[in-house]
């Protein structure tokens, strides 16, 4: 693995990654006759960053006593909770909405609650609506990253400390700090840009044009203005803020310094006493607050079940077939990224950052750029699913990247010298070391790039014809149509596909693992 | 990704079998395309009379609709744009790339003549509420500012129906349309980016009124057999919304694109709109419009001409946007 190509290999795709997501952005710049930001673009500047570091930094904050909750207390159900909670992740956005608005909006569980108990309405309606459902969207996404890294510490670790008769508080210092100081950047990293994208959300539960998002002020830009300087600079700013934060959040980590385990089923050292109680009430509030919203959206989509058109199975086995592709080049593609990066040596800073870039694009700059690139050669809509397979691989590799990371450092820091002293090289190397040590993360996130390629529909709005629409499209139309009930049973589906999707991934990983 | 390939080499091939038949690509907005729209029936209607392939080409809505002529410039291989409304018209005018479509605008409530634009169907804009919860809405903007009745609304910037409402304001009220917003910002729950998600939020039970069509009742009524739905008459009287289609100066099928505008206008194609796009047809159909068109008609009809609303555009949309940021 020490070789040339194996490391020339993640700096080809690093590249080659780094094209596809600027390509369009410089193409879109190509178009464009001047380039200028408002008063107005500035102030859409600081409400996203804003919205995105409160987003980042709630999500991630309550990721680490859920996970830990759920990392040393047994329960009946707890695999099937720990998969449930991790659905929110998986919504569309317009379905998430939705969800959460059944929940705390105006005539929602919680203000019929109040109501009840003769107290007055809250609204969900403004920047702390936007925080809110931010979180119901990434604390899944948190909770699964910071959980992993409790997983990921040898059992061996946790019965040493116990022998060694460790009280919890020196377990937190000795064992489960530095294992934060190596998760949680990455996570607040991937979180932060995915709300600095934000665009539905914001505007949705935003209130108004103070809730307006770069994202937004591109869409406007573009379709209104075709203002392309503008919307070119606009995404070039958000470029800029995603590599910043990347780059901090790069220097941030720190391995954690734990060595090799047997790679043992970790063993949960369950609390007792106040500690158990405590824990109890940590899981029972995230997971009412994740599947109260989720309740929701099933109750809404069961009726329309029974009034979907046929249309609906057509475009969700178009979307499966695309979400598998992509989910195959995505995992193929962070796999290899991320061992390179965890190589380290020269570049992997770069590659590190390269591997960020897909969250910071603005879906619309990279649909019309591509769109602009394809469209001097063939019609767009012959290649609508292509396009979309590809973009879906971008942009999930993200997520699946920093869920290997981790794991992979682990990896190198602890089989590297050995695998190097057998001789072990090249694809036995990957068989018999890698996928073995790694097959948790890489279910995880083979399952959570599926979930995103089935729900993602930023681009093929640009290229689908009349025949090549996906589910959420589909939802979208129905939407469109009046048809909300039956737009709710499509979106029923589109999660359910998702979900089933999901699970198969992330049961493959842990049966993988474990056997 | 192999099977993806080959379908899009399957569907080369089909083109190239098809080659002999002229082909006609209109370009419109989404939900005109979809199965639910008046898509599929215009195209059976059309094809049965032109011997050629009539091809949608949905690009999301008119506002999308328009930005992609302007990224397509002269190099389109579409024909026809159809779907922009006369807030757009302007801007489209301005590329350069319409021909002039030689026909006769038929009549529609307000006088309407444009040499590039040719209409195919309008709406008036309106709020619509639910009878059994708010039985005396609001009768007019101010009427409405002064009540606490809250509304969900779309944004300008991203949705046509959100432009409309601007220029309806506008409209109304010109220089004190500021004052207007500032009174209408406490009945504004939220601010959606399309129609859809602002109508969902509103049968959601999360607004009393929404920003819709004057039509929209008649849907619920014809499709849902709910006559719980209304829209609210305001003093002021209803902005339009009038969809219109245009052909391509760069078309390579410029006498097919001229029947297909010709067909526009023609029963096979009015006769669909009503129940499809939930608007008015510009040529009543044979049988006449479906039940509940006729529940509510505004007696003042506003619109500004396409030159108009694209001079007020920025300067309504800063009026919004500080009034509502408050």
């Amino acid at each position: 693995m020490a070789s040339r190509i194996g490391t020339l290999i993640p700096a080809i795709l690093a590249v080659g990654l780094a094209l596809v997501v600027l390509a369009p952005l410089l193409v879109v710049a190509g178009r464009a006759t001047g380039f200028a930001l408002g008063p107005a673009d500035w102030a859409a500047l600081r409400f996203t960053l804003l919205q995105a570091l409160a987003s980042a930094v709630v999500s991630v904050g309550l990721a680490v006593p859920v996970a830990r909750a759920l990392a040393r207390q047994t329960f009946p159900g707890r695999g099937a909770l720990i998969t449930l909670m991790g659905a929110p992740f998986l919504l569309p956005t317009i379905v998430a909405v939705l969800g959460v608005v059944a929940v705390f909006g105006r005539s929602g569980l919680v203000n019929d609650v109040l109501r009840l108990l003769g107290l007055g309405p809250v609204s969900i309606y403004g920047a702390h609506g936007v925080v809110l459902a931010h979180v119901f969207l990434n604390l899944p996404l948190a909770v699964r990253m910071v959980l992993q890294g409790w997983l990921a510490i040898p059992s061996e670790r946790f019965r040493l400390a116990e022998s060694l008769g460790l009280a919890p508080r020196d377990l937190w210092r000795h064992l489960e700090v530095p294992m934060l100081r190596a998760v949680l950047p990455g996570a607040f990293v991937v979180i932060f840009v995915i709300c600095l994208t934000s665009f539905a959300v914001a505007l949705t539960l935003g209130g108004g044009p103070r809730a307006t998002t770069v994202e937004l002020a591109i869409y406007q830009a573009m379709r209104f203005d075709f203002d392309l300087g503008r919307a070119a600079l606009l995404a070039g700013v958000q470029f800029g803020l995603c590599a910043v934060v990347a780059l901090l959040g790069w220097l941030l980590v720190r391995p954690a310094p734990f060595g090799a385990g047997l790679q043992r089923a970790p063993v949960l050292r369950q609390v007792g006493g106040w500690r158990r109680a405590a824990d109890a009430l940590v899981i029972g509030l995230a997971a009412a607050f994740l599947l109260v919203p989720l309740g929701a959206v099933i109750l809404r989509g069961l009726p329309g079940l029974a009034e979907m058109p046929d249309a609906v199975w057509a475009a969700a086995g178009r979307s499966v077939a695309v979400a598998l592709v992509s989910t195959a080049v995505t995992v193929m593609a962070a796999l290899v990224l991320a061992l390179g990066v965890a190589h380290g040596g020269r570049g992997a800073g770069a590659m590190d950052a390269a591997a960020a870039l897909p969250l910071a694009t603005s879906g619309l700059v990279l649909g019309v750029g591509l769109f602009l690139l394809v469209q001097t050669v063939v019609p767009p809509a012959t290649l609508a699913l292509p396009v979309t397979v590809m973009v879906n691989a971008v942009l999930s590799l993200p997520f699946v990247y920093r869920l290997l990371l981790p794991e992979a450092r682990v990896l190198r820091a602890d089989y590297g010298r050995l695998s190097t002293s057998l001789g072990i090289s090249g694809l036995a190397w990957l068989r018999l070391i890698v996928v073995p040590r790694l097959a948790r993360p890489i279910g995880f996130g083979a399952g959570l790039a599926a979930a995103l390629s089935m729900g993602d529909l930023g681009v093929i709005a640009l290229f689908a014809s009349e025949q090549g629409a996906t589910l959420p499209l589909v939802v979208q139309r129905l939407m469109g149509a009046y048809r909300m009930e039956a737009a709710a049973g499509a979106a029923l589906v589109l999660v359910l596909v998702s979900f089933a999707l999901f699970w198969a991934c992330d049961a493959w990983g842990r049966w993988y693992a474990s056997a | 990704m192999r099977t993806s390939i080959l379908a899009t080499g399957l569907s080369c091939l089909a083109f190239a079998a098809a080659a002999e038949t002229p082909v006609l690509t209109v370009l419109t907005y989404d939900s005109f395309v979809s199965e639910w729209g008046p898509g599929p029936a215009v195209e059976a209607a059309f094809e049965a009379e032109c011997a050629c392939d009539l091809q949608f080409v949905g690009a999301g809505d008119g506002a999308a609709l328009l930005a992609r002529v302007q990224l397509e410039g002269a190099g389109s291989n579409a024909d026809v744009v159809l779907g922009l409304d006369t807030n757009l018209t302007a801007q489209a005018a301005a590329t350069g790339l319409f021909a002039p479509h030689g026909l006769t605008a038929p009549a529609l409530p307000v006088a309407f003549d444009d040499p590039l634009f040719l209409p195919f169907d309008w709406g008036w804009f309106a709020f619509v509420h639910d009878k059994t919860k708010l039985p005396s809405p609001p009768k007019s903007f101010e009427d409405l500012a002064a009540s606490d009745v809250k509304i969900v609304i779309q944004d300008p910037r991203s949705s046509t129906p959100g432009l409309g409402l601007l220029m309806w304001v506008k409209a109304a009220y010109g220089a004190r349309a500021a004052e207007i917003w500032a009174g209408l910002a406490d009945n504004i729950v939220t601010v959606t980016p399309g129609w859809s998600e602002a109508y969902g939020l509103f049968l959601e039970g999360e607004a009393d009124m929404v920003l819709s069509y004057t039509t929209s009742p008649a849907y619920h009524l014809i499709a849902e057999q709910d006559d719980s739905k209304a829209a609210a008459p305001f003093a002021e009287g209803h902005y339009m919304q009038v969809e219109v289609a245009g052909k391509l100066a760069a078309s390579d099928q410029p006498a097919l694109a001229d029947r297909f505008l010709q067909f526009m206008l023609s029963e096979g194609f009015q006769s669909v709109i009503p129940t499809t796009n939930w608007m008015y047809p510009v040529v009543t159909p044979a049988a006449g419009l479906p039940e509940g068109f006729e529940q509510m008609r505004p007696e003042v009809s506003l619109l500004k001409s396409a030159e108009a609303a694209m001079a007020a555009r920025e300067g309504a949309l800063a009026e919004w946007q500080a009034a509502l940021a408050r």
